[in-house]
This record gives C-alpha cells, sequence and structure tokens, in this order.
C-alpha cells in the first residue's frame, strides 16, 4: 500500500464514516421519530463505502461489476416491496443471500490463496464459510417454510440431534486439518457441503411457532460471518458491520428464547412436535360458550378499556384492517382501545408491530407484554385475535404443559375474555388452551377477518351509521 | 499480519460492545424494521465481492465475485426500501388534546 497513497486513504476514510454513518443508523432506529432518519443515514454510508471500493487501484474489470449490481438492483426492488404480511420469509430470504455471498467469497479467496495460508487466516476462513453456508440453507428452510412451499409442522426422527452434531463435528474437523494442513484444498469443498446440509436438518425440526427464534438466530449467524470475512479480507468496516449485525440478531434471539422460556439449544434440538403427542391427554373436552357477533359488539360497545391480542391467526387471515375498522369504531364510542404485542406474536420479531402499524394504527397504542399485564385485571374486555399459545393459562399454573414458565398475557384476569377462532382444533403448537373453558371466556367462532368485519357492521349500524 | 489480528479483535470487540448497547435501546415496537435493516447494512460485504470481480485475480473468483455481488446488491437494494416502507407506517396518534 506505498504507491497511489493518495486514493488508499481516501478510500479508508469513505470506510472510516461509512462506519459512523451505520452506527447513527442503529441509534436513529431507536425511536420511531428518527427512525427514517436512520435509513437514510445506512444508505448514505452505504453509498459512500461502495463509492470508494470503485476507486480501488487493484480494480481491472468494471464490466462484471456493474453487470451484478444492475442485476442485484432488479432483484432487490421486488424484493423490496413485498406484502407487509410476507415480510418474515423475504428476511429469511435475505439472510440467505447475506450468507451466500459471504460464503462465495470465502471460497473465492480460500482458492487464490491456498496453499500459503497462515492459520489465524485459515481459522477465520473457515468460520466464514461454514457460518457462510449452513446459514445459507437454513434460511432458505426457513423461508420456504414460512412461505408454506415447505411443510410447517416440524420433522422429527429418531437419532436426529446425534446426526445432526456428528455433520457439525465433521465440518468442524474438517476445519481443523486445513488449519494445520491448508495444502489439502481437496478437503475445502467438503467443508461447504456438509455445513449446506447440516443447515438443512438444522431447521427441519423447527415449526413455525418457534420461527422468531430461529429466523434472529440466522440473523446472528449471517453477521458473524461476515464478520469473519472482515477478518480475512482485513476490512475493519466489514468486521464491524458483521460484529453490529451479530449482536443485533444475539440481542433479539435472547429476548425470543426468554419470551418463550425456553434456550436456544431447546429451540434447536427440542422440537415442539414431539412434545405435543405426549401432552394431547385422551380426556373428554369441558363445553365451551360461544357468542355471535351481535352478541360480542354488545359487550365491546358497554366495555371502557379493551385490549385486542393480535397472533399469527391474524395476519394469516390479513384481518389486520378489518381490526383497523374495530378500533375506530370503539374509539369513537369512546372505549379505550389498547393492543397486547407479545414478543413471539407472529413469525418474526415485531411481526405484529407492522402489520398493525400497516393498518395505520397508530404505535402508542401498541404495548409490549410487561405494560399491558399490569392493566388486564382493570380491563373489561380481552379480545384474542388468531393468538393462542400466548395466552395459554397454563403455562403459569400446569408445570406439565410444555409450556410451563413461558411468560404470557394475562388475559384470563379480564373481566371478559372473547377468542376469535376457526374451531376448537388445538393451535400451532398443539396445545390445548385451558383459558377457552373459563366461565369468563365466549368464544366467538369464524374466519377472523369476516368475524371482526361483522362486529364493526354491527357497530356502525346500531349507532345510526 | 499479528498486529491486523490483534487490531482486527479490538475493532470486532468494541463494535459488538456498541452494537449491544445501541441496538437494546432499539424499542421492540421496530424489531422487524430492525432487522431488515441491519440486513441491508450487513450487505456491505458487497465490498468484499466488488474487489474480488474487479480484480479479475482468476476466472473462478470473478464469476463467485459477481455472483455474490448479485446477491449482496439485492439485500441492499430490497433491505432499504422495506425498511423504509415499514417505518413510514409508523404513526403515532398524533397531537390530539
Amino acid at each position: 500500500m506505498n504507491n497511489f497513497l493518495g486514493t488508499d486513504t481516501l478510500i479508508e476514510v469513505t470506510y472510516l464514516i461509512a462506519t459512523a454513518l451505520f452506527i447513527l443508523s442503529l441509534k436513529w432506529l431507536s425511536s420511531p421519530a428518527t427512525a427514517r432518519r436512520g435509513v437514510f443515514a445506512g444508505e448514505a454510508g452505504m453509498a459512500l463505502a461502495v463509492g470508494g471500493t470503485l476507486l480501488h487501484r487493484g480494480i481491472i474489470d468494471y464490466k462484471l461489476i456493474a453487470i451484478g449490481l444492475v442485476v442485484g438492483t432488479i432483484i432487490g426492488i421486488p424484493l423490496g416491496k413485498v406484502q407487509m404480511t410476507a415480510v418474515p420469509q423475504r428476511t429469511a430470504l435475505s439472510h440467505a443471500f447475506g450468507a451466500l455471498c459471504v460464503t462465495l467469497v470465502g471460497t473465492a479467496e480460500f482458492y487464490l490463496r491456498a496453499p500459503n495460508i497462515a492459520p489465524f487466516m485459515m481459522a477465520v476462513l473457515a468460520m466464514e464459510v461454514i457460518l457462510g453456508s449452513l446459514t445459507f440453507t437454513g434460511s432458505l428452510m426457513a423461508a420456504g417454510k414460512l412461505q408454506e412451499v415447505l411443510p410447517q409442522r416440524p420433522i422429527t426422527y429418531k437419532g436426529q440431534n446425534f446426526v445432526n452434531l456428528a455433520m457439525l463435528g465433521l465440518a468442524v474437523a474438517i476445519a481443523v486439518i486445513l488449519v494445520i494442513h491448508p495444502e489439502n484444498t481437496r478437503l475445502f469443498p467438503a467443508m461447504i457441503i456438509i455445513p449446506l446440509v447440516f443447515g438443512v436438518m438444522l431447521v427441519v425440526p423447527i415449526g413455525g411457532a418457534d420461527m422468531p427464534t430461529v429466523i434472529s438466530l440466522l440473523n446472528s449467524y449471517a453477521g458473524l460471518s461476515a464478520a469473519a470475512m472482515g477478518f480475512v479480507l482485513n476490512s475493519k468496516l466489514l468486521i464491524i458491520a458483521g460484529a453490529l449485525d451479530g449482536s443485533s440478531g444475539f440481542i433479539l434471539s435472547v429476548i425470543m428464547s426468554k419470551a418463550m422460556n425456553r434456550s436456544f439449544t431447546n429451540v434447536l434440538f427440542g422440537g415442539f412436535g414431539q412434545i405435543q403427542t405426549a401432552a394431547a391427554g385422551a380426556k373428554e373436552a369441558p363445553p365451551v360458550r360461544s357468542a355471535t357477533p351481535e352478541e360480542a359488539a354488545g359487550i365491546l360497545a358497554a366495555a371502557n378499556k379493551v385490549v385486542i391480542v393480535p397472533g399469527y391467526g391474524m395476519a394469516v387471515a390479513q384481518a389486520q384492517h378489518k381490526v383497523r375498522e374495530l378500533y375506530d369504531s370503539l374509539a369513537k364510542r369512546g372505549v379505550d382501545v389498547t393492543f397486547g404485542i407479545h414478543p413471539v406474536a407472529g413469525r418474526m420479531p415485531g411481526h405484529m408491530n407492522v402489520l398493525l402499524a400497516e393498518a395505520d394504527i397508530p404505535y402508542d397504542k401498541l404495548l409490549e407484554m410487561d405494560q399491558v399485564n399490569g392493566d388486564l385485571a382493570q380491563t373489561d374486555v380481552a379480545l384474542i385475535i388468531g393468538a393462542n399459545d400466548v395466552t395459554n393459562p397454563a403455562a403459569r399454573t400446569d408445570p406439565n404443559s410444555p409450556i410451563y414458565g413461558m411468560p404470557i398475557l394475562d388475559v384470563d384476569r379480564a373481566r371478559t375474555v372473547m377468542v376469535i377462532k376457526r374451531s376448537m382444533a388445538a393451535g400451532f403448537a398443539g396445545i390445548d388452551n385451558p383459558l377457552y373453558y373459563l366461565d369468563r371466556t365466549l368464544m366467538l367462532f369464524g374466519d377472523a377477518k369476516n368475524f371482526v368485519s361483522s362486529i364493526v357492521r354491527e357497530l356502525t349500524g346500531g349507532h345510526g351509521g | 499480519m499479528k498486529l491486523d489480528l490483534l487490531t482486527g479483535l479490538y475493532v470486532f470487540m468494541l463494535a459488538a460492545f456498541i452494537g449491544f448497547e445501541v441496538i437494546r435501546r432499539v424499542s421492540p415496537l421496530l424489531h422487524t424494521p430492525l432487522m431488515s435493516l441491519t440486513n441491508a447494512l450487513d450487505a456491505i460485504a458487497v465490498v468484499g465481492a466488488i474487489i474480488l470481480a474487479g480484480e479479475h485475480k482468476s476466472n473462478l473468483a470473478a464469476i463467485l465475485g459477481t455472483i455474490a455481488i448479485v446477491a449482496a446488491t439485492s439485500n441492499v437494494v430490497g433491505g432499504f426500501i422495506i425498511t423504509d416502507r415499514m417505518l413510514k407506517m409508523f404513526k403515532s396518534s398524533g397531537p390530539k388534546k
């Protein structure tokens, strides 16, 4: 780096500014009021860094770069314009793309440098491609499950954990051999293929309800693999961006697993599917009380305070806009309506907030679990739309329940509980919910969207339009 | 080389601490945009891919580099667009009374 010192310094300065902008970008994201400025800072940093890189004196061929940038943009625009309900699978897909980029660069660097690779360099390179390739296929699997091209139920078989651990162990063993003897280039493809298979196997046993944790974990892996790539390329910008992404994913996974009272290992190796067979008892279901839209509308209209608890079912039924109409008509009658959002409601962190914000519900009405739980005892009606396990009181009371200990929204403390549900079939985790058999609970059977619009019709009709 | 490694580790450690402190403050309200934004920022890996494709040291490197540019660029473009779209939707109930 001695000739053209000017250009090199200039490039490093663009990276330095880009790094500062990235950190500011995340800082501004902390509040909805400044968040959009954060996106702008991120874009500016990205543009600077890419612009600086194009000045790199080793670049002799701009044609391929141009092709890559153009094709990437063509693919990226539709990926940025997907429907809000498709955001979880889009996010999983983007983790896959990020990991793909890292893996490909790592592979190319290996073949350019072999066999003269210093042990530390080989170790980070191995970490880069192992994490990258398992994140690539794992995220593709997650995206497939979320898009429902793949079966959402967990698929488990005997000895699954043993097979998975053996594969991971094998990949690490190959990495160790390559660190000591980097001239064994024939081993390198195996170090990519085994983690690729491992990524698939890792996500196969994971059910839809665990997706928020898994997506966060894959997010973290994608970040760490990018940081490893930063070590390989000796790029501080990449190390920092990777560390930021990695810690973000890690924080989110910790929040998600805490919200389910489960450890990472339990999410990754537990598989909700196995537990549910043990939990399904043969006892007769007690009777439930159900209500019509008219009755539900009457109770809601008479209430002072209503808490709405949305879940994945609301997203599936695309009911968020009808929920907004319900919110409007109740607010017009002077009813205090808030939303209780469980951290793992939906299929990714913050999923419900985005859907409700899309339906134009003010974000100061979207409350976190702790805020809502204090209020629920003074709440007249808790209306549950497409949520199940996050409201299950068995998590508090029944030590035999698979979800025992999981923090829940204490909707059973409200004076009246109304549950919109298609039928009495058990929820995603296959766990029976004693909430439905309480005296104060009314079951509203039907499609979430249709039922909510019937209630809205009753409310607006009864009010003289 | 040794020095580079140590400097790199320092940088990584400091960035991880900053990440923890900054991201801990992000409201759960914005966890989805947080994920799409960090994803877009993470796609800064595109700079490595650009150099790989541009230096054209071998055909393999150039091809892998170009595919990597495509993957990362689609994350940059898609990630920023969707994050901004999501954030635009978050509105406060405003200054009524």
